[in-house]
């Protein structure tokens, strides 16, 4: 059974925590820099997610996996990152940027799509998930999309806010939440067609 | 029912992957989605997205036999 290798008793041994830990810990980092997009705020959060983890082993119940408990370790941590990047300023007002007019752009005026834009099949779902160049080009597509749309798309899509939770974070109003995400997916999917495409088609 | 353009049909799939739609906006969705073969790939592709979260979470969390994965951050 897979549960039993999660058994508190087994990680007793704090090398064997050590061990587990350093070996999810360029996941955990790469899942921080999407998030925080500060590659230096993200090596913070992941060593802080992993030392609590290591000091509060005995937190570990073994209802989930070990290595997403430590997931949800780090994801507070993201959170209260992203709430202190919040109070620094670091948030740009929410301007817009042209990001509107490249969303109109995929668009006729009548509302249909551009011939240049209309999506393609992407293939099979699973293939694409579990393909290491699908998820290069997400990261670099990511790091393309302007600031303010990235941090609500990954608070939506990364860590799994409702956009409720996402409002009071933001302190935006629900419905302009839907307006980002919705830009932020459109602007998304058009960047990732033109990479994942274009390899495949090579 | 409302007849829409792509436009705002990817308004409403989008929507969609963050809070439930009324009967109507879900009609609408659904008579463009069975006419519009482009809305209906746009459609995939933003629940993929919408799944990428939890893809990348499993991956983390799967330990992988690969250790050495090019990640290796020792100096």
């Amino acid at each position: 059974m897979v549960e039993s290798l999660d058994s508190a008793r087994d990680l007793d041994s704090p090398g064997e925590r050590q061990r587990r830990l350093e070996a999810i810990r360029p996941r955990l980092l790469a899942f921080a820099r999407l998030q925080l997009r500060d590659a230096s705020e993200a090596d913070d959060v992941v060593q802080e997610a992993l030392i609590t983890a290591f000091e509060k082993n005995a937190d570990f119940a073994g209802r989930s996996g070990y290595e997403t408990w430590v997931f949800g370790i780090l994801k507070n941590k993201i959170l209260d990152a992203l709430r202190a990047q919040k109070r620094r300023g670091k948030w740009q007002p929410w301007d817009d940027d042209g990001v509107e007019a490249a969303v109109e752009r995929q668009f006729q005026a009548t509302g249909r799509w551009q011939n240049i834009a209309r999506p393609r099949s992407w293939g099979d779902p699973e293939d694409t998930l579990t393909s290491e160049r699908f998820w290069q080009v997400f990261d670099s597509c990511m790091i393309a999309l302007p600031d303010n749309i990235a941090r609500i798309f990954t608070m939506r899509e990364l860590m799994g806010l409702s956009t409720r939770q996402i409002c009071e974070e933001a302190g935006i109003k629900e419905n302009n939440c839907w307006v980002i995400l919705h830009r932020g997916r459109l602007l998304l999917r058009a960047c990732l067609e033109k990479g994942w495409l274009a390899e495949a088609d090579s | 029912m409302k007849m829409v353009m792509c436009r705002e049909a990817t308004r409403l799939m989008s929507k969609r992957l963050d809070s439930p739609l009324g009967i109507q906006e879900k009609m609408t969705l659904k008579f463009h989605l069975a006419m519009c073969g482009a809305c209906k790939q746009c459609n995939k592709q933003f629940q993929l997205m919408h799944e990428a979260g939890r893809a990348l979470e499993s991956q983390a969390t799967i330990p992988s036999s690969d250790t050495d994965d090019g990640t290796d951050d020792t100096p």
